[in-house]
């Protein structure tokens, strides 16, 4: 077998295989929503025609390769123009971008159309974590919390099996009402991020200081995962996205608990707090949001981000490591966590870090010292 | 050694020290650069980096002007020249365009967008309720962050003036190629030095005008996306005179020295594209930058 | 037309000597040289953090490097790659070719041609400084992506990014000399009766790469202008809350980048239209239409760039002409496939290493441009933008393209250059184990990517964990093939076991080169020759 069709035949297989693979999920999937599903089948056709023309091109070349061969006794023939027949495969491919064009245009409609929509939901991208704001728009609740990576860092770290949605698991999924037009706005607090669900064929990028939207609906029951798409800084693989999609009735219930753990919340930052159960919270607390940077072990990654353990700030006057957590520090990764955490989190946060890792103030900083400082 | 008066020559300069000096210069000087920037004060590589950077422009230029005074160039490296010259001139119209692009983006699309325009009705109201979309920009989206300019300048002012000075500039340089070209050297270098005064009193004035900015105004670099685009195209055009003036003071001393003839003159010219470039690009400023 | 060279006080052929001779070189050869040993060098640094990146990919979970090194690891593979690999191999191709295709003794600006080429070590010095000093533990190297995004790169950057931007400044301004200089000499220093439709492909290729490279060089060289002033003095471009915008920054650098792409593409397009007419002994088919395509290619590629920015969320209409442009460069780049095939064909064809790699070139390349043209399409790039869909997408076509197109152009030139055969037994090892290993990375990347793995991750969900096995397997092999060029390029440069080269090197080369003794003298043509 000459050696041009050994890579020929190779490259076909596998694009055979493509397709043979789909059921295992490795070609594009076609989704839940109206779009994805025009997404999928744009990407099919476009796929097909490619492949044709692949036939053909690759087949002439290789017809060529194998019959035009001076092994062979080939002798060049004495042509090197042809008008006919080059208008034609300039006109021929043109026509077939037309039948390309003509569905593309139509998906992309109907996927900027964001009228009418049920109900909106914010979406802010934080170095690393999502957002989530359900209170605009038609159908606002009081809703807003954080969606943090809930994946343990002994997994990513090799300690510890790994589970199915690796990485793709997190603290507070978003849950939405079936067949509504859910309405997103993107924007971000820090740098770029794109908010992706590709069961929804959603891609959008969270820009700070702008407002993107899309929409999906869907009447599909389920839960779908999706990750930030847009290099965000150091742990840009590590924001994950999951999308609880329920029945209506589901979706109130849901609202209702949202409601009163937020109420037992309010509750927890006015009491005051036994160190013990400070530190406890506190871990918990510490292992959600601050261990991206600083690590469990609270040493950092030189250079990068700053280890806690045995830090000035952190051994040192207390309402120094209150101000950092609480404002943050303008310009650096460290940002405002007053604005993100009610005060029983923080205040637990603050005390954990004074007493782990040998850092052993033995402070024990109460929600109302928070409160104070904020 | 062939006569190279003979126009079928192909000269090839000999091996030179200048490029390696000129990587040699732009690096210590990039790394002067930064550490100040960092450390927010000049250090010793800087202006280390600076006089190395003149070095290579006396030495570098030195030997063209040599080699040129030794009549090494036949026309074929006369071409080349001007064709080098033009397409370098044409890569600097695309530096410019860049910071346009910036300015038009910014004027047209952000601006507006910030205020609500097209389909951003959102970022206004969630983000930015308390901004206006106008331009000039006098109160930003954020204006703890970037303060605004209490006032910005009027075009009608010192940039008319400038605008007049830079134009007859371009004229006074032309009378001086003509006169050149006729061979009368004395309006030259008459004409020339006009030319040279005008390029600084343009420079004076507009350092006149950014003191008064910066002192009085309150427009400066950090005062929003007006200051930003306003002093980063003023600020590279009036970099672009600086080197132009300079260039020309070179050529009014090469002249005074009688270096060129009526056919023979080519840094002269390219000196004179140059100028007219920055004079071109200081009519775009003036326009968009300042009048509309 | 008679001519002597001017000499000065040296004799004909006679060399410089010593390190002074690559220092202060004037010789479009000596420069050609060090631009292509330096392209080799960096494509074996650009290399090697491919590999650390395909070794930390090869299973989930974080093995070897943190996230945060990962991400250098990416940026500066692209910017090394891009920048250091390809661009500067092409310079050091036009370099060594141009003279001798048109009919010139040498450059028409040698000395600027010697700075150009020196400014790429100074800048490449501060990018690979900061990359070491991030590996002894001092600050950060760029991680930003070789696209580097405001305000990631600006507000968020490590300080080493001002270090970054000026020496993407010397890059510049060492391709706008380079390019400077190639227009001036095509138009210049052709010889008598070369006229400009006569130029070889390769010649035409490089000139219009040249003026993409000016038009484009020096709007990245705006940008991180701006960069600098937003991260140092105060400027809010990127900002809104200073009534900038951060997509305003991906607008000027897509300006810039999607010429760029076609900056690495069109002297490959050069080189494989010199090939395929020399090992199909028949002349190119369809020269006038193949200048009018690349032009065409050239004139689309300044108004598609936001084809990589449909999720910024750009009005509809924008993103529909944007789609359209972009669908419209498949035309002119089936062109000039199709008239590759067609020489070919009735062709009488031997397969020598630099025909095998252009023939890969061919076949992977137009499947790199398939993958490209779906991704034009708005609603599907929804799905693959910034996933390995894309990954799999610009390694088609800048690996089987841009870089296979190099090593076709090495080994067809080589012995124009050394007066040496390199060892073909060698050259189709290289080829062989590149083009299979080449598929065996890049292949799978397209079902990743598919399947939802997005890009400039270090580590992703089991469900990707084969491909990425494969896809690891295949670098390494790939990245050892690239040994045995090495090997092949040393051996044939000491010559001691090689076979001589004719002057005429191939059975089926045309054109004035090929006229010329191999090695090629260190002056070109002293005497212009006559082109008919
Ligand atoms: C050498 C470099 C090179 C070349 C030549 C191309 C060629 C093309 N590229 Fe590619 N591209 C890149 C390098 C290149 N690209 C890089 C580096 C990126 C990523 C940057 C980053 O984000 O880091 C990228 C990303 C990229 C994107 C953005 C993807 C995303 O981020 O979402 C898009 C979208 O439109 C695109 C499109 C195209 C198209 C349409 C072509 C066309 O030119 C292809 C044309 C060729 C053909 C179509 C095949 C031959 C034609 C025929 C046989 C004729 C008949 C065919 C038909 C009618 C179908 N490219
Ligand atoms: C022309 C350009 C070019 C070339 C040739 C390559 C070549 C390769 N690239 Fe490329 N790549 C890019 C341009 C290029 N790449 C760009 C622009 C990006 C985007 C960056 C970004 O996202 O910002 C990218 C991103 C990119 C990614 C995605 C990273 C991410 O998203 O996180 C990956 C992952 O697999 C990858 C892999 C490879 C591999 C394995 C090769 C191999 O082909 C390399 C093979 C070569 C060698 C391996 C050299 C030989 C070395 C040895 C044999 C080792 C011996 C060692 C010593 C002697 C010390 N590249
Ligand atoms: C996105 C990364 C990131 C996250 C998440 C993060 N930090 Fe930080 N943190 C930083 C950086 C960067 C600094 C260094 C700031 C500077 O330059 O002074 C820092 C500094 C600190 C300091 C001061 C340390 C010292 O000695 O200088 C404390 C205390 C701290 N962070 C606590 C926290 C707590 C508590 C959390 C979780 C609620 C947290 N950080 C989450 C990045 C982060
Ligand atoms: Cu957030 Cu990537
Ligand atoms: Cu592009």
């Amino acid at each position: 077998m000459s050696a041009a069709i050994r890579v020929a035949s190779f490259i076909g297989l596998m694009l055979v295989s493509m397709q043979s693979w789909a059921e295992y999920h490795l070609n594009l999937r076609p989704g839940v929503t109206s779009f994805s599903q025009g997404a999928y089948d744009i990407h099919t056709l476009v796929m097909w025609i490619c492949v044709v023309i692949g036939i053909v091109v690759f087949g002439a070349m290789i017809y060529s390769i194998v019959m035009h061969r001076k092994s062979r006794g080939a002798v060049a023939a004495k042509f090197d123009d042809n008008l006919t027949i080059e208008i034609v495969w300039t006109v021929i491919p043109f026509i077939i971008l037309g039948f390309m064009a003509v569905p593309a245009t139509k998906v992309l409609l109907a996927m900027e159309d964001v009228s009418d929509s049920d109900m909106s939901i914010k979406v802010t991208g934080y170095q690393w974590k999502w957002h989530y704001d359900y209170n605009v728009g038609e159908n606002a609740q009081d809703i807003s919390f954080f969606s943090n990576l809930a994946t343990p860092m002994e997994e990513i770290h090799n300690k510890a099996t790994k589970e199915k949605n690796y990485l793709l698991e997190v603290d507070n999924r978003i849950v939405v009402p079936a067949n509504k037009k859910i309405r997103l706005l993107f924007t971000s607090n820090d740098v770029i991020h794109a908010w992706w669900i590709p069961a929804f064929g959603v891609k959008q990028d969270a820009i700070p200081g702008y407002i993107n939207d899309a929409w999906f609906k869907t009447d599909k029951i389920g839960t779908y995962r999706g990750q930030c798409a847009e290099l965000c800084g150091t742990n840009h693989g590590f924001m994950p996205i999951v999308v609880d999609v329920v029945s209506e009735a589901d979706y109130e219930k849901w609202v209702a608990s949202k409601k009163e753990s937020a109420a037992a919340a309010e509750a927890s930052s006015n009491k005051t707090w036994t160190k013990a159960e400070l530190i406890e919270h506190g871990k918990a607390v510490y292992a959600t949001n601050c261990v991206a940077c600083h690590q469990a072990s609270g040493e950092g990654i030189p250079n990068v981000f700053p280890a806690l353990k045995g830090s000035a700030i952190a051994t040192g006057d207390v309402s120094k490591h209150i101000d950092i957590v609480v404002h943050g520090k303008t310009g650096t990764a460290m940002q405002a966590f007053g604005a993100q955490l009610n005060d029983a989190d923080l205040a637990a946060l603050v005390t954990y870090e004074r007493n782990a890792w040998g850092n052993d103030t033995g402070d024990a900083v109460q929600p109302a010292d928070i409160k104070a400082a904020r | 050694m062939s006569s190279s008066t003979n126009p079928d020559v192909y000269f090839i300069p000999e091996p030179s020290k200048w490029p390696v000096v000129g990587t040699i210069a732009l690096t210590t000087t990039i790394i002067g650069a930064v550490t100040s920037i960092h450390s927010g004060a000049i250090n010793l590589i800087l202006p280390v980096g600076f006089l190395m950077i003149a070095y290579l422009f006396f030495g570098w230029f030195g030997a063209v002007i040599k080699e040129s005074l030794a009549d090494s160039y036949n026309p074929q490296v006369d071409k080349s020249f001007r064709i080098g010259m033009l397409w370098f001139i044409f890569s600097e119209v695309m530096f410019f365009a860049a910071f346009f692009g910036a300015l038009f983006y910014a004027r047209t699309i952000a601006v507006e967008w910030l205020g609500g325009a097209g389909n951003n009705a959102m970022t206004h109201e969630l983000l930015w309720p308390a901004f206006d979309a106008v331009w000039p920009v006098m109160s930003n989206p954020d204006n703890t962050k970037f303060v605004p300019p209490k006032e910005i300048i009027e075009a009608s002012g010192l940039p008319a003036w400038n605008t007049a000075i830079l134009l007859a500039s371009s004229v006074t340089v032309t009378i001086a190629h003509h006169a050149l070209r006729a061979n009368h050297r004395k309006p030259l270098i008459i004409w020339l030095a006009a030319t040279v005064l005008l390029g600084c009193t343009f420079l004076v004035l507009q350092a006149e005008e950014y003191i008064h900015a910066y002192t009085e105004l309150g427009l400066t670099l950090g005062s929003g996306i007006y200051g930003s685009t306003f002093f980063l195209l003023t600020g590279f055009h009036g970099f672009h005179v600086t080197m132009g003036t300079t260039m020309l003071l070179v050529m009014l001393i090469r002249s005074i020295k009688g270096h060129f003839t009526a056919d023979k003159h080519f840094a002269f010219e390219a000196v004179a594209w140059y100028w007219h470039f920055v004079d071109v690009v200081w009519l775009g400023l003036f326009i968009f930058v300042y009048w509309l | 037309m008679s001519a002597v060279i001017e000499e000065h006080h040296d004799d004909h052929d006679h060399k410089p000597t010593g390190i002074g001779r690559w220092l202060f070189s004037t010789n479009h050869k000596d420069i050609g040289t060090m631009y292509l040993c330096f392209s080799f060098l960096m494509l074996f640094i650009g290399g090697t953090l491919a590999l650390v990146i395909r070794a930390e990919l090869f299973q989930p979970g974080l093995q070897f490097i943190d996230p945060e090194l990962f991400n250098q690891m990416t940026t500066l593979h692209g910017l090394i790659m891009v920048f250091g690999v390809i661009m500067p191999a092409f310079v050091g191709l036009a370099n060594w070719m141009v003279p001798l295709m048109i009919g010139a003794p040498d450059m028409a600006l040698p000395r600027m041609n010697n700075w150009s080429f020196w400014l790429l070590p100074g800048a490449f010095g501060l990018l690979i400084a900061s990359l070491i000093m991030s590996l002894m533990g001092m600050g950060s190297a760029p991680n930003f992506g070789w696209t580097f995004y405001a305000p990631l790169s600006t507000t968020y950057g490590p300080d080493s990014t001002d270090f970054f931007i000026f020496s993407v400044h010397m890059m510049g301004i060492s391709s706008i000399m380079g390019a400077i200089n190639i227009i001036a000499t095509i138009i210049n220093m052709r010889a008598p009766g070369m006229t400009y439709m006569k130029m070889p492909i390769f010649v035409w290729t490089w000139f219009i790469t040249a003026y993409l490279l000016i038009a484009v060089m020096p709007v990245l060289a705006g940008a991180v202008t701006m960069m600098l002033t937003d991260r140092n003095f105060g400027t809010s471009f990127f900002s809104a809350a200073g009534g900038g915008d951060p997509v305003l920054f991906q607008h000027v650098f897509w300006f810039f980048g999607h010429p760029e792409v076609y900056i690495m593409i069109l002297p490959s397009f050069g080189i494989i239209s010199q090939i395929v007419p020399t090992f199909s002994r028949k002349k190119i088919f369809g020269y006038s239409s193949m200048v009018y395509a690349t032009s065409s290619i050239a004139f689309l590629s300044f108004i598609v760039w936001a084809h990589h920015m449909f999720t910024t969320g750009m009005p509809v209409a924008t993103e529909l002409f944007f789609m359209y442009a972009t669908m419209l460069i498949a035309v002119p780049t089936g062109v000039k496939v199709f008239n590759w095939v067609s020489t070919m064909w009735k062709g009488s064809l031997t397969f020598e290493t630099p025909m095998l790699f252009a023939i890969a070139f061919i076949f992977l390349f137009t499947i790199g441009g398939f993958t490209g043209l779906m991704l034009a399409i708005v609603p599907a790039d929804f799905q693959y933008h910034d996933t390995y869909f894309v990954v799999a997408h610009f390694h088609y076509v800048l690996v089987s393209g841009a870089l296979f197109g190099i090593f076709a152009a090495v080994y067809f030139w080589l012995p124009k250059w050394t007066g040496n055969m390199y060892d073909e037994g060698l050259g189709k090892w290289h080829f062989w184990l590149s083009t299979i290993s080449m598929n065996i990375l890049f292949f799978p990347m397209h079902f990743l990517g598919l399947a939802g793995m997005p890009r400039r991750i270090p580590d992703y969900n089991l469900q990707f964990a084969e491909f990425n096995q494969i896809a690891s397997i295949g670098a390494f092999i790939f990245g050892f093939s690239q040994l045995i060029l090495l090997y092949n390029v040393i051996k044939t440069i000491r010559g001691k076991s090689s076979e001589k080269a004719t002057d005429q090197v191939w059975e089926g080369a045309e054109g004035l080169e090929w006229t010329l003794p191999s090695p090629a003298p260190f002056h070109s043509f002293t005497t212009p020759p006559t082109v008919k």
